[in-house]
């Protein structure tokens, strides 16, 4: 019977194998669409909230309209003009000036030209709100008119301003975001040392956020090997005190903190009442770097003992034992034994405060004085303050690639299968 | 974009149908700061007018973000605001980029109570197109007097005197003022100030006086730090809003000083943003809340200045404790001997230049 079976399957005709092929595909298919349909929620729910303000910001720091847009014929003109001639832009281009001055006067739009323009230039706003006002009355020949209310109008550095912002897009974010600048002649340099501020910025996260990163670990570590080694019963008490203050809203554990670490605050009043520092010479512990760096280690520490103690919890006690009954000492037990094996809570529990670290801004913002911003309360600044939108973009961009990138590493140090051992 | 505004605008129109018949007018929606002067908006001007028109009013606290909040809300073609509390430097901004209503101010305000046109009326210069001012505040520095049982600092150039004055000081986290103060301190006479920063020696200047109390300085963001930083002896000297200091002083019977001396002026007024969903109950509020009683009745809550002169007559007494408000005033004769006005317009020009410059100067 079975190889009867055998054989005639064995001997399917090309159109009996087509049509079971078929027919597989087709089950198959239907699996598929219905797996789909189930993730259905979920990927519109990323599209939605994640993939797509994260393109559009990607977006936002290329996308350059507003010169082109609102300025359409001063740009047609400027494209024959050659920047380098060292002349100014003939009358047809003043014209066309004067033309698109009074057009966005009347439409409210010369504004966005003229911000836009200032991020490049300074002056550049009043240049042209103030040239737009005063741009209905004038009669051609203009050139000599627009000098003379406005002396910008002669300075050809002006000019190729406009003329390189007028391209609808532009790297210009990203050259502000390297501190550097595009001089009138086209060239890219590094701006003047006083004036430098993101990449020291994008340096101090980093580090800073390595530091949190390391102190999270030196704190969590015994704290999640006693939670993983105590009774049940007493383990779970313990763990509600590393859980209750990760309950308790951020910025209250940030405000019990200025009012701890503060010069008049709790931790100097002691420290002046037994007479370890004088009076006068309180210590500064916030509004600086310092505090940012107490304050996140703490905010971030259960991030650091969650996982570590899952990993802990399923580290057999009998191995320690073992190596301890064999001879080890209980230094080489834990460094040959245990500590391997804990290896992977390490990784995770590193990755995760490290990237929540690198990304906060509202505690370095309240605690952090000058010397503890992060690179997200510059970007937060640039969205909320100075509202050049561009900028904090290219930036988000800069800190998304830094992420990525040391997540690559991450996962080519550490494997994808957790497979981690120390050498 | 405009398929979601069209789509919206359909459900909205629905939803105000649905709702027609349960309430009359719908709220309107008015953006401020929040915390007292909040309140005192609240006080004056906007239960009268619910009470005159029955219609409610809906604060919200965002002004500290209007301008990115107005832009966001236009460009997504969504707005929520009705009427947007704003600098003076923001509005001239938001009126060049059109996202403020365009007003027609003899038709759209009414005139002085005492018959003054609405043009003489408000403070010179201020009527730019799309604003309507309607206080004047100061930015000022202010001590604790436990920090200084001897002598008291008096001048700004005390304030940057940190050896014969020793103390932290506590300054607003932005270049604005700060380098008008560093630059006065430095002996530049109060009107040349705008002209000496518009030079790059001059702002090497104000920075270079800056440097010298740096280490000494703790950074403020919102209104509220200063007078805390110093009631808890943080700081011995903070710049501080006016307004915020004679709520510690008089409220809270906190021992300040205010040191009248090149006090940075400017305004605080009303927009109307461009496509705000109500617009002509909130141009009513505008005519309302601006006219020259409701100005003047403000004052009895917090110590700005109305920014009308019609308004001025007609100060009082705060409400609260019964002081006398006119020797609080920053516009007061006897403490605006050597003001200093904001320069709007400079800022909004070197403003991203010199915020740059300045984030800059605080990594290093």
């Amino acid at each position: 019977m079975m190889a009867t079976t055998v054989e005639a399957e064995g001997q399917l005709t090309p159109d009996e194998q087509k049509r079971l092929t078929a027919d597989m595909h087709r089950s198959l298919r239907r699996k598929k669409i219905r797996a789909v349909f189930l993730v259905a929620p979920l990927l519109i729910f990323i599209m939605v909230t994640f993939v797509s303000p994260i393109a559009t910001m990607l977006f936002r720091s290329v996308d350059n309209p507003q010169v082109s847009e609102y300025m359409p014929n001063t740009t047609a003109a400027l494209a024959n003009w050659d920047a380098d001639s060292n002349e100014l832009p003939d009358e047809a281009t003043y014209a066309a000036l004067v033309k698109d001055l009074v057009v966005g006067r009347e439409n409210h739009t010369i504004g966005k030209a003229a911000t836009r323009l200032n991020y490049e230039k300074s002056q550049m706003r009043s240049l042209l709100t103030g040239t737009a006002r005063k741009a209905g009355r004038l009669k051609p020949p203009y050139k000599e008119q627009l000098i003379k209310i406005n002396n910008g109008w002669g300075d050809i550095d002006n000019w190729r301003v406009i003329k390189r912002e007028s391209s609808p897009y532009t790297l210009s974010y990203y050259v502000a975001a390297f501190d550097m600048e595009t001089t009138p002649s086209g060239e890219i340099r590094m701006l003047p040392e006083q004036q430098r501020v993101y990449l020291q910025m994008l340096w101090r996260t980093v580090w800073m956020s390595l530091l949190i990163t390391a102190l999270t670990l030196l704190l969590g570590y015994p704290v999640s090997y006693l939670l993983a080694s105590l009774p049940m019963g007493i383990a779970n008490t313990l763990m509600i005190m590393v859980l209750l203050p990760f309950w308790t809203s951020l910025l209250v554990r940030t405000s019990s903190w200025i009012a701890l670490l503060q010069g008049q605050g709790v931790i100097n009043d002691i420290l002046v009442w037994f007479g370890l520092v004088s009076d006068d010479n309180r210590l500064s512990m916030i509004y600086n770097a310092t505090g940012t760096v107490i304050t996140m280690t703490h905010i971030l520490l259960p991030f650091m003992i969650l996982p570590l103690y899952s990993v802990m919890k399923t580290i057999p006690p009998s191995y320690m034992r073992a190596a301890r009954s064999l001879g080890a000492t209980p230094f080489t037990a834990f460094f040959k034994v245990y500590l391997p094996q804990s290896v992977p809570g390490i990784s995770a529990g590193a990755i995760l405060v490290f990237i929540l670290a690198i990304g906060y801004y509202i505690t370095p913002a309240l605690v952090g004085g000058q010397t503890g911003q992060f690179i997200g309360n510059m970007i937060a600044y640039h969205m909320q303050s100075s509202l050049n939108w561009g900028l904090a973009a290219a930036l988000g961009v800069v800190l998304l690639a830094l992420v990525l990138g040391i997540y690559a590493l991450y996962s080519r140090l550490f494997g994808s299968n957790n497979q981690m051992t120390l050498r | 974009m405009k398929k979601f505004s069209k789509l919206s605008s359909v459900l909205a129109l629905g939803a105000a149908v649905c709702m027609g018949s349960a309430i009359a007018a719908e709220p309107l929606t008015v953006v401020s700061w929040g915390g007292a002067y909040t309140k005192s908006q609240r006080q004056a001007y906007s239960d009268p007018f619910t009470a005159k028109t029955g219609i409610e009013i809906v604060d919200e606290d965002k002004s500290g973000n209007g301008l990115a909040g107005l832009r966001a809300q236009v460009e997504a073609g969504n707005v929520t605001w009705d009427v947007l509390d704003i600098l003076e430097g923001d509005a001239i901004l938001a009126c060049d980029e059109g996202i403020a209503q365009q007003l027609d101010y003899e038709k759209d305000l009414s005139p002085g109570a005492d018959g003054t046109p609405v043009m003489e009326d408000f403070v010179e210069g201020s009527l730019s197109g799309c604003y309507v001012p309607t206080i004047v505040y100061a930015t000022l520095f202010s001590y604790n007097n436990n920090a200084f049982p001897g002598e008291k600092p008096s001048t700004i150039a005390d304030v940057f005197d940190v050896k014969k004055f020793p103390g932290k000081r506590a300054l607003e986290k932005k270049p604005d003022a700060n380098l008008e103060w560093a630059l006065v301190a430095d002996g530049v006479p109060y009107n040349d100030v705008y002209d000496v920063l518009g030079t790059p020696e001059g702002v090497d200047r104000a920075f270079k006086k800056l440097s010298t109390i740096k280490d000494q300085i703790i950074w403020w963001d919102a209104g509220a730090q200063p007078p805390q930083l110093l009631a808890d002896g943080e700081v011995a000297i903070a710049s501080a809003y006016n307004g915020r200091i004679f709520n510690a002083q008089v409220v809270e019977n906190q021992p300040f000083t205010i040191i009248w001396d090149g006090q940075v002026y400017e305004l605080d007024g009303y927009i109307i943003p461009k496509g705000a969903p109500h617009k002509k109950a909130a141009m009513d509020y505008l005519r309302f809340a601006t006219d020259t009683q409701r100005l003047a009745d403000q004052t009895k809550y917090i110590s700005y200045g109305p920014a009308r002169k019609s308004s001025a007559p007609l100060v009082s007494t705060h409400l609260e404790t019964g002081v006398e408000m006119a020797p609080h005033m920053p516009t007061n004769p006897e403490n605006f001997k050597t003001p200093i006005k904001k320069n709007a317009e400079f800022w909004a020009d070197n403003g991203d230049e010199l915020r740059q410059r300045f984030n800059a100067w605080l990594v290093q």
